[in-house]
């Protein structure tokens, strides 16, 4: 039988960064929360001390801070006609567990979407016409605008502590920041990295093609900074360990190192771990939520954890599955078009270019930092013309140092065997002077992309899991093509005695590691029938469940989601409080 | 933009003068002042007694030793990987939380599915060697004549057959009790460049031999203040998580110091 536990007024599903924000701007309010996180407790001290925690074994290799897959994984095919099967080992993409998510073994690339991305659809339409537009692509408009986030951006990025140099404040546009970036209303709170060789050998390339480098804005701390919570971060020390690995220097923006240690002191939270959320109740008739029914892991207890609004803030993932376990809003079906919840299913369109150097060429790519890179906007969205390409969208251009562990990371040129003795010596020869351009694309929803409930593979508590359909549209293949050529041509000048272009080709596969930005299944938009989701990311179908994270975005832009997560997750939070709170209605009529 | 514009972009990043750094102009450079690093040295450990397998049989061992050194094989300058001690390093693998499939979804129905859906057997990584190393030994011994009958049948042979077996079983040209032996020869593939690079406290990597033939210096916790030395070549001994508590300086005062031979850019 399950317990059931006295009533709160918000609980969430999950707490990574998005919740904590929430959690932390209800503060002054009178609710009682409740945040259920699947995983334990973690903090800085003790769990991510050095050394154990450089270990790229344990971390990078096995996974140690990801998702365990044999309690839950996905299932994948690349198209409709396929048949799913559970993704067995973790590759693609690396979900988080545990208090703080994803938010812990992250890089911190942290980069504002461009306002054309908010109006995919109509800013293609206006500029260009509807046919530019490919007939299976799925995009849309986000309902919300760039000039809506703008002040939640800000303070994301002030709570984070990132470190860059603006290239527009207030309209006007600074040399040496990325010119192409929208208005912003003030300066980063920190000033940018300093560049890694590789990054300075890739500026001076990109200058004289013409194009603007720039230093990715970082939350690796480039000095001490205290947040305006008045949590304290320290400089980062550059150690190589960054992304899979919690940062042992309290140097990474993570939620234990920006909100948790505030949000753990309210009064009005509660913190409650080893709870997995299986199903959101609703009332009879399905239109609203009375609050979530959970697991106990440490008993085994099934628990009902009664509340006014439900906050469902555990990844893509479990999103969108949550909502189909629960029954809010209709499964997407792709033969039809209908159903508003698993639709525009995006990822990430990576591509890559080698340079192999010179053996007096030290490129010392193992001193690196998760954020520590040299990139340029140029062939970002719709930075480009377009009107002759063929193709919508684009990728950003990045000269990345951001560590290079052996076991992962011992590149050879093309054409030498994959192991043996001429394998070895190629791997003495090229590990220092080896470097990697990373071609960071856009992904454009499709009609066959998209999230369901997989009919036959169940996880660890009887549920069916979730089922992801993708494979890339042919225009972001064309695009990845297009910008990695072009990453080619800067890879060319500078300085390397061979340069390997591999732009992405489909089909997609779920075994390499490439993004864990994967996006979509509960979208936000101006239609009921279209998204899940209003503009502040509440359910149009159950009103008192709001959403947050990459599940939310329509499709998924050039640039890393963190930055426009944590804004959403700004945005969502006020209009809960100086809206929802007061009056709980849809805050969006259809 | 304009040139005065672009050299903005590094006072911006506060690395003035970074940008002049031309690669031919540091090739020359680095070339002339080269130290002989002592962290290329050790090339060739001590071979240590090593300790008995926990998972593997006397037939197990037997093609593990001869195929991780084909894999990795020694050379005049740095030893292979029977040299680093590898087999131990899967044989404690397998014996372990991974070995027994720890984190691997594991429900069913099996089927075979694409590439693109990835590893679909239903068995653990111990489970897939024992099945996949018998019933290659099976095979090979009804080719292989010389030597006892009931001895392991891919040590026999010689290192081109031996070479010839992997290429097939990475082909995916042998079929070993239902398993596809290129899922096989891709994990013993992977375990074993994991045994030559991790941390040595996993039993592989034997005094660093793998991160010394590459110039990967291990676990420090920090580079700032030394990694805008742009092109500086890295000459201090690599560094293992056992030694890290001893030397572990998480602030820049506490940095090591540098080979005095090296030259500074900034
Ligand atoms: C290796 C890696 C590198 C990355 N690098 C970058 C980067 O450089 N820049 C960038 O912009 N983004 C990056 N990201 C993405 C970034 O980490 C995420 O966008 C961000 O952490 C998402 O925050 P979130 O709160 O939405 O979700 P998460 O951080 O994923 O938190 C969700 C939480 O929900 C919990 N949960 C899930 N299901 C349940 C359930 N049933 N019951 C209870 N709890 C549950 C999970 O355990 C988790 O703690 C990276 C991600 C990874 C994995
Ligand atoms: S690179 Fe910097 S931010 Fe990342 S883990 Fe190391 S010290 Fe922390």
């Amino acid at each position: 039988m399950a317990r059931t536990l006295p009533s709160v007024d918000v609980v969430f599903v999950g707490m990574g960064f998005t919740a904590a924000i929430i959690a932390r701007e209800l503060k002054d309010s009178s609710v009682k929360m409740v945040g259920l996180e699947r995983g334990r407790a973690r903090n800085t001290v003790p769990d991510f001390q050095s050394p154990s925690m450089h270990d790229e074994l344990a971390f990078a290799v096995r996974h140690g801070l990801m998702q365990d897959l044999s309690q839950e994984t996905v299932t994948f095919r690349n198209t409709p006609d396929q048949k799913a099967l559970p993704m067995r080992q973790l590759g693609s993409f690396l979900p988080g567990t545990d208090l703080g998510g994803a938010g812990v073994h992250w890089n911190g690339q942290t980069f504002r979407f461009q306002p054309e991305d908010f109006r995919l659809r109509s800013h293609h339409e206006e500029r260009y016409g509807r046919d530019i537009i490919a007939e299976e692509l799925t995009i849309q408009d986000w309902g919300l605008t760039y000039e809506d986030l703008e002040p939640y951006y800000d303070r994301f990025e002030y709570l984070l502590g990132v470190g860059g140099y603006a290239g527009n404040v207030g309209g006007e546009i600074r040399p040496g920041g990325n010119p192409f970036e929208a208005k912003r209303s003030r300066d980063y709170p920190n000033p940018p990295t300093a560049p890694a060789y590789l990054g300075v050998l890739f500026a001076k390339a990109a200058m004289e093609l013409g194009y603007s480098p720039y230093q990715v804005p970082s939350s690796n701390m480039t000095r001490a900074y205290t947040n305006p919570e008045g949590v304290r971060l320290e400089p980062c020390m550059v150690c190589g360990y960054c992304e899979r690995f919690g940062c042992e220097h309290f140097a990474k923006s993570s939620p234990q190192t920006t909100l948790l240690p505030v949000v753990l002191q309210q009064p009005n939270f509660a913190l409650r771990t080893n709870a997995h959320v299986t199903r959101v109740n609703l009332t009879p008739d399905g239109k609203h939520a009375t609050g979530v029914t959970y697991i106990d892991l440490a008993t085994g207890q099934e628990t009902i954890q009664p509340a006014e609004l439900v906050v469902l803030s555990a990844f893509a993932f479990h999103n969108p599955r949550l909502m189909l376990l629960s029954g809010i809003g209709k499964s997407y079906d792709p033969s039809t078009g209908e159903g508003n919840v698993g639709r525009n299913y995006a990822y990430q369109t990576m591509g890559s270019v080698s340079l192999f150097y010179d053996e007096d060429v030290e490129l010392n790519q193992f001193m690196g930092a998760g954020a520590l890179g040299t990139v340029i906007s140029d062939y970002v969205s719709d930075n480009f013309d377009h009107s002759k390409l063929g193709f919508i969208g684009g990728a950003y251009i990045c000269a990345y140092t951001t560590g290079a562990r052996p076991i992962e990371y011992h590149p050879v040129p093309p054409g030498t065997p994959r192991w043996g003795l001429a394998w070895k010596q190629a791997v003495a020869r090229y590990y220092n002077h080896t470097g990697g351009l990373q071609v960071h694309g856009q992904s454009c929803a499709r009609r066959t992309n998209y999230v369901d409930l997989d009919p036959t593979y169940k996880d660890a508590f009887g549920q069916p899991l979730l089922r992801i359909t993708f494979d890339f549209p042919e225009n972001d293949l064309r695009m990845s093509h297009y910008v990695t050529d072009r990453a080619g041509e800067i890879a060319e000048r500078m300085g390397a005695s061979q340069v390997v272009v591999n732009p992405r080709t489909a089909p997609y596969s779920v075994v390499p590691y490439q993004t864990t930005h994967n996006t979509g299944g509960a979208i936000m938009g101006a239609d009921p029938k279209t998204s899940a989701c209003n503009r502040y990311g509440q359910s149009w179908d159950v009103p008192n469940v709001f959403v947050t994270g990459t599940a939310l975005f329509p499709q998924n832009a050039s640039y890393n989601p963190t930055d426009t997560v944590g804004a959403l997750a700004y945005w969502t939070a006020d209009a809960i409080k100086t809206r929802y709170l007061s009056s709980p209605a849809p805050l969006v009529q259809p | 933009m304009s040139e005065i514009s672009r050299r903005n972009l590094f006072r911006a990043a506060g690395v003035l003068g970074a940008s002049a750094a031309i690669p031919a102009e540091l090739r020359a450079e680095a070339r002339q002042s080269r130290p002989s690093p002592a962290a290329r040295q050790q090339a060739h450990p001590k071979p240590a007694a090593r300790a008995p397998y926990r998972f593997f049989n006397t037939l197990e061992a037997a093609f593990i030793e001869a195929a991780v050194d084909r894999l990795i094989p020694p050379d005049s300058q740095w030893t292979g990987a029977v040299g680093a001690g590898v087999p131990g390093y899967i044989d404690l693998q397998l014996a372990g939380a991974y070995g027994q499939g720890a984190r691997l979804y594991r429900s069913g129905p099996w089927d075979t599915g694409l590439p693109s859906q990835g590893y679909q057997l239903a068995l653990t990584p111990a489970q897939l060697y024992r099945t996949a190393i018998a019933s290659l030994d099976r095979q090979l011994k009804q080719h292989v004549s010389s030597g006892a009958k009931n001895a392991p049948a891919f040590a026999r042979l010689s290192s081109d057959d031996q070479d010839g077996v992997l290429r097939d079983l990475e082909a995916g040209k042998m079929d070993l009790s239902g398993i596809p032996s290129a899922v096989f020869f891709e994990t013993l593939l992977a375990n074993t460049i994991e045994g030559f690079f991790s941390d040595p406290m996993y039993g592989g990597n034997r005094d660093m031999v793998g991160w010394r033939m590459i110039g990967f210096p291990g676990a420090y916790a920090t580079y700032l203040g030394i990694y805008t030395n742009h092109g500086e070549r890295f000459t201090r001994e690599p560094m293992s998580i056992a030694q890290s508590p001893q030397e572990h300086h998480p602030m820049p005062g506490g940095l090591p110091p540098f080979d005095s031979g090296v030259q500074r850019r900034g």
